[in-house]
């Protein structure tokens, strides 16, 4: 019997009075990786969001349950001090905070912060206000330094190598995988590009297409198919 | 500061140390403390730097008359003469002091009228940080405080001032400050004003009549719910080569606070800037900038930048997924915009006035 850290049961969201996802089921297995396939607009981010509890989604039927408990009701720390953890594709910029201070809240120990820093080329930035004059580059970059520091049993990557180019992404995906290897979290992965498929080993791959999921199988296998046949592909198959 | 306990209670020196004066074990070099019209402390232990009661000061040194009311002069303006008490402050020539001279003024009577003269030169080449506290206590109900101030900084001088005002709800407070500044001298004024107060009204300036000095002044204001802080910092460029910066950050959780900034060259070759940032921490409070620049000269470089608004859901949702409550979000992003990175003050000071303003900020909060 797989144990699961995440288990979405039947979940209906709306945004805008839209609806979005539709009677989404989805499991996510312990120190598993699951890459959310998806053309633009198709809902992944919104799955990703309504997970961390971002305002706007609203749930409409169904739950999502966190080492087995329900947290639709929990407001978004508390679901992050339970161990979500989600690297945003779009951070926003935060006026007066720098990172070294949400480093600081996010770990007590500094060699540890220090050391991480440098492996991500972020030692530089740490006075720098967030997420201000980031570079597409630095931003991914900064956005996993904290998620890594932040520790969660569930890791959630919308897009992590978007907008990075590929010297980036091999520096991220070097420090992704060992993160994932050595602590083994759970994780949902949003990409596109399918590149950071290079550098982590994924379990599991599922399409998601206008609020749906189908075709959960071989992340590779699927990745394949997307990119000689695109998702028209798949949705013959629906 | 020995002796001090018999002319003050307890409660009393905890007010001075909300204003940031030292009165603990650490004795400081240079310090002056004038409660109501009474000076309790004078005294130097650096022989390059002078400090006495105003009026003595006058006696002492005769040359200083020249300077009691020159500023003002300078800038073609009246000044009020029925003062009782103030300090005199010399720095001689070159003399370089680290530790910061200390200097409060405290209200300590019901409806008692505070009005001072203050006269601070620094010589050429000297550099100096000097820290005004001033601040009433529990018993000091409606009353008013009236700083003049006037700043001599002379060739090469460097001359920085902070300022903590830390009042009561029932206080009024009508500093006038100018500062003169020689070639090559630097003038840095930081103003801090985070606890209640009825009404602080100042537009303290500097007038740059030498070639190459500098002016940079700096307020972090919070102004909570019945408080009226009308902060201004004017620059007046009389000579080429000058530069300036004005910076302002406002708080406000339900007060008023009118940011003004005026910067005017009456010189070519000058460059300077203006920034104010205001932020609502609640549904009511009022902040207005009002940032001007003037100047005759097509050979200036001056700019100003304003910005007012409230903490974004989005900012705090993102600070939230790392897991900070809504009340840690805020009072990071808080501490974050009220920085003191943007003061320019020397480390030793540094680490206080960051104490001062992490504590008042939670409690404002």
């Amino acid at each position: 019997m797989p144990e699961y850290i995440l288990q979405i049961k039947n979940l209906t969201v709306q945004a805008n009075q839209k609806v979005i996802l539709k009677d989404i089921d989805l499991d996510v297995e312990k120190n598993s990786t699951l890459i959310l396939f998806g053309p633009n607009g198709s809902g992944k981010s919104t799955l990703i969001k309504t997970i961390m509890g971002i305002s706007g989604y609203e749930i409409v039927k169904g739950d999502i349950f966190f080492e087995g408990k329900s947290i639709k009701s929990l407001p978004i720390h508390e679901r992050a001090r339970l161990g979500i953890g989600i690297m945003f594709q779009h951070p926003p910029k935060v006026r007066g905070v720098r990172l070294e201070q949400i480093a600081n809240f996010l770990s007590s120990q500094e060699e540890k912060i220090k050391s991480l820093a440098c492996q991500l080329n972020l030692d530089k930035m740490f006075h720098r206000e967030l997420n201000f004059d980031f570079s597409g580059g630095e931003m991914k970059r900064s956005e996993l330094f904290q998620v890594i520091l932040q520790q969660p049993k569930l890791l959630l990557l919308d897009e992590p190598e978007s907008g990075v180019d590929l010297e980036n992404i091999s520096l991220m995906g070097g420090i992704l995988d060992f993160f994932l290897k050595e602590q083994k979290p759970a994780s949902l992965i949003i990409t596109h590009t399918g590149y950071i498929l290079d550098y982590i080993q994924a379990t599991t791959g599922c399409v998601m297409i206008d609020g749906a999921i189908h075709c959960i199988g071989h992340p590779q296998e699927i990745f394949e198919t997307i990119r000689k046949f695109g998702y028209e592909r798949c949705r013959k198959c629906l | 500061m020995k002796g001090l306990d018999k002319k003050l209670n307890e409660k009393e020196i905890q007010c001075l140390a909300n204003a940031g004066l030292d009165v603990g074990e650490k004795e400081c070099l240079v310090s002056f403390l004038q409660s109501d019209d009474e000076i309790l402390i004078s005294k130097t232990l650096n022989p390059g730097v002078e400090i006495l009661p105003i009026e003595e000061a006058l006696e002492k040194y005769p040359w200083s008359k020249e300077f009691y009311g020159k500023a003002f002069q300078i800038l073609e303006e009246d000044f009020f003469k029925d003062t009782k008490g103030g300090y005199f402050i010399w720095v001689k020539k070159g003399i370089h002091t680290y530790f910061p001279i200390q200097a409060c003024l405290f209200l300590k009577k019901r409806k008692f009228f505070q009005r001072v003269h203050n006269l601070i030169i620094a010589e050429e080449g000297a550099k100096v940080y000097i820290i005004t506290g001033c601040t009433a206590s529990y018993a000091s109900q409606d009353s008013t405080h009236l700083g003049i101030s006037e700043f001599f900084a002379k060739k090469g001088a460097y001359l920085n001032f902070t300022m903590i005002h830390s009042w009561r709800e029932d206080t009024v407070v009508e500093p006038k400050s100018i500062a003169i500044l020689e070639e090559g001298a630097t003038f840095l004024s930081n103003y801090i004003c985070l606890r209640p107060v009825r009404k602080v009204s100042m537009y303290p300036t500097a007038v740059l009549l030498g070639n190459n000095s500098k002016a940079r002044f700096t307020s972090l204001l919070l102004a909570s719910r019945g408080s009226f802080q009308d902060i201004g910092s004017r620059v007046i460029f009389r000579a080429p080569q000058t530069s300036a910066e004005v910076v302002s950050r406002g708080v406000s959780t339900g007060g008023e606070i009118v940011a003004r900034g005026h910067l005017k060259a009456e010189s070519p070759q000058v460059k300077a800037h203006l920034e104010c940032r205001g932020l609502f921490l609640s549904p009511q409070g009022v902040i207005h900038a009002i940032p001007e620049l003037e100047t005759n000269y097509q050979d200036v470089d001056m700019s100003h930048e304003a910005a007012i608004g409230k903490i974004s859901k989005d900012e705090i949702e993102y600070l939230a997924s790392r897991g900070l409550s809504r009340e840690e979000a805020t009072g990071i992003i808080v501490r974050g915009f009220m920085d003191t990175e943007i003061l320019s003050l020397p480390q030793v000071l540094k680490k206080e006035i960051d104490n001062l303003t992490a504590q008042t900020v939670k409690k404002g909060l």
